[in-house]
């Protein structure tokens, strides 16, 4: 935390826009790239008002090619740019899959340590926005299978900060993943001054004894509403936001299933193969005979994506209510 | 001997640079005799095959200056990788897979060049990926106020990808310092360039904004010229060039093909009958830069180094593999 303690309240997408407005201030080799991040500033809005101060040299406007912006990304990274591409959703990244997955994440290995890609993809991802089946995908397992590439999903604009900067700082690709529901609607104290949050410390966000809950990004926040909610009847719950999907603080997960002997995970994310998947996996390896209930995941049904009709869209995600009956059933097991 | 006309000193190719460049010809040719060779007794599984590309490679790349521009080669680039600092021992570290191999360190199959202190860029599989890095690196040059220049090398069967195409486009709006070379042998494995390639691999510069020229890639002297005057186009900041150079593989695709069942042996033999080197000598004998002695002695050294370092690569060690999860990230992350 900084000397001073001084902060200022932002919300997300704010956050990251001065994050990344500071730091390509302070070093010149920090450079954006995506479709619509110049004189559009971004749809979202992150990069607005970037090209005024920094010029086309470092706010490139690319054309609408995810995979060009993927390889030229990692050409200007093996050069020793430090480059902040952005993918305009995470949606679009596939057409960029094979150079973020088979170069990117592989080129220090296949060049046994000899080059290196310290890249950023920002990817606006996940649901409850209207997005339908191309702008609310939840895309973290696609990546997080891949060594060589780490996956971040910061929750809250305080992580938001300290995680961008350090993946600008990291010397391996980092895919950086922007919740849009929680862009405006998660607030928080930001610390003004610069600092760094590792990849692989998972939070402990709420203490309880009843039960340990697992989520990262909007189903977080969810989460610990959810759990508020339960403390009123007695059920005490413990909130974790994984915060890294890779590197993964399977520990802080581990040692609070020690303590409250039931997990669930929660991700919107479909069901099978996600990131539930793993960190279920990891429980019933590696502390069994702790639990007094079946590990329980809440996720996405599987379906290719969540559809656009509102009472669809309410149906694929999991929701504070929903939450609330499977924690409260988890609780009584 | 008739006197031939001297092509080379408008150029600006001193003898010194022609017999060098027809040494890295000879290198690269042996090297290949031998890696087959290797792969027949069962000592080398995996070969990719560069005869008949030795003008091609070795005449674009000496376009470039050593140290200072970048090579963003294909796997078939073995003679444009000697020009660029590879020596034929590490050629054979990398066939064989061994520790010291410079590329990946026995990580990757052989011909997957690149070496950092050699401005050489690590590549990989997947066609035509190196040329969006390419892309990259010479828009950081651009912004670096280098005046550095970056080369990416292709067959015509890459020009089918989207990254070439991005790369293309990205290049002409940027006018970016890139050269690419496209070395069209006609085959991308067996579908031939009538079914790859709608018009021409050259004109398809056109439409990024670019020139585009096409020249005989079986004559070293053309493959330079060509590649020189893109080159210094691009360090004076006049943007990327796109040049085809047609050439044709003795071999089939890599070791694990058999160009019986695509190519008519007339072809092949029409095509042996153009090999670069001989072509090469014969211009060189012309001008009296060499003799048929100079010859015999140029082709025993080039055959009797290949063959000592090849022999020398083979004793060298494997990896070990303790050292198999080195390098994943720059620092080791465990996963339980």
């Amino acid at each position: 935390m900084p000397s001073n303690g001084a902060t200022t309240e932002k919300n997300l997408v704010q956050t990251i826009h001065d994050t990344l407005f500071e730091e390509m201030k302070r070093d010149d080799r920090v450079l954006v790239l995506g479709e619509d991040v110049g004189a559009r500033g971004g749809v979202f809005r992150v990069t607005m008002g970037f090209l005024d101060q920094f010029g086309e040299d470092r706010v490139i406007d690319t054309p609408l090619d995810e995979c060009l912006i993927a390889g030229v990304g990692i050409g200007l990274a093996i050069d020793g740019m430090r480059p902040v591409a952005e993918m305009q959703f995470a949606d679009f990244s596939f057409p960029g899959f094979n150079q973020i997955v088979q170069e990117a994440a592989r080129i220090r290995y296949r060049s046994n340590g000899d080059f290196s890609v310290p890249l950023v993809i920002r990817a606006p991802w996940g649901g409850g926005v209207h997005g339908a089946l191309y702008h609310s995908q939840s895309v973290e397992a696609f990546y997080a299978h891949v060594p060589g590439l780490k996956v971040v999903v910061p929750s809250t604009p305080h992580d938001a900060k300290g995680m961008l900067l350090q993946a600008i700082e990291d010397e391996d690709p980092v895919l950086y993943l922007e919740h849009k529901k929680t862009y405006r609607l998660i607030k928080g104290e930001v610390p003004d001054e610069r600092y760094t949050i590792p990849f692989g410390q998972a939070a402990v966000r709420r203490e309880g004894s009843d039960l340990t809950v697992v989520s990262y990004g909007l189903m977080h926040h969810y989460a610990v509403e959810a759990a508020e909610r339960l403390s009123s009847d007695g059920i005490s719950v413990e909130v974790i936001d994984l915060r890294s999907i890779f590197p993964l603080d399977i520990d802080t997960v581990l040692e609070s299933v020690g303590k409250t002997s039931k997990a669930m995970i929660v991700y919107e994310d479909n069901k099978f193969l996600g990131v539930g998947a793993e960190v279920a996996a990891q429980i019933a390896e590696h502390a069994m005979f702790e639990l007094d209930a079946p590990v329980k995941r809440i996720a996405g049904p599987h379906v290719p994506a969540m559809p656009y009709a509102p009472t669809l869209e309410s149906w694929f995600m999991p929701s504070v209510d929903s939450l609330e009956q499977e924690m409260r059933k988890l609780a009584e097991f | 001997m008739v006197k031939g006309t001297d092509r080379h000193t408008e150029l600006g190719l001193k003898e010194e640079d022609l017999l060098e460049m027809y040494r890295f010809m000879l290198l690269a040719r042996f090297c290949d005799e031998r890696q087959w060779g290797l792969n027949r007794q069962g000592k080398a599984p995996f070969v990719v095959p560069v005869s008949g590309h030795e003008a091609a490679q070795v005449g674009s790349a000496w376009a470039f200056e050593r140290g200072k521009d970048v090579f963003c080669p294909y796997y078939r680039d073995l003679a444009l990788a000697l020009v660029a600092g590879f020596t034929p021992r590490e050629v054979f570290l990398g066939l064989f897979g061994k520790a010291d191999d410079p590329s990946s360190g026995g990580r990757q199959m052989p011909a997957h060049w690149g070496a950092k202190d050699r401005n050489i860029i690590t590549g990989s599989s997947p066609i035509a990926t190196q040329c969006l890095h390419a892309a990259g690196i010479a828009l950081s040059k651009k912004l670096k106020r280098s005046d550095a220049v970056v080369g990416t090398w292709f067959g015509e069967g890459g020009t089918s990808e989207g990254d070439w195409h991005g790369a293309m486009n990205f290049a002409g709006i940027h006018k970016l310092p890139l050269v690419l070379v496209c070395e069209n042998n006609q085959y991308a494995i067996s579908v031939h360039v009538s079914k790859q390639v709608a018009g021409s691999v050259h004109g398809r510069a056109k439409g990024y904004g670019m020139p585009g020229v096409v020249g005989d890639g079986n004559d070293v002297l053309e493959a330079y010229k060509l590649t020189k005057e893109a080159v210094d186009r691009a360090r004076a900041g006049e943007g990327p060039s796109l040049i085809e150079l047609l050439t044709y593989r003795h071999y089939s695709h890599t070791s694990d093909d058999d160009d019986r069942t695509y190519r008519p042996k007339e072809e092949v033999d029409e095509w042996k009958a153009k090999d670069p080197i001989p072509r090469f000598e014969e211009y060189l004998k012309t001008v009296d830069v060499i003799d048929e002695g100079k010859i015999e002695e140029m082709r025993d050294q080039a055959k009797t180094e290949v063959t000592e370092q090849a022999t020398d690569a083979e004793a060298a060690d494997f990896p070990d593999p303790s050292t198999a999860l080195d390098h994943v990230y720059a620092e080791r992350v465990e996963v339980k």
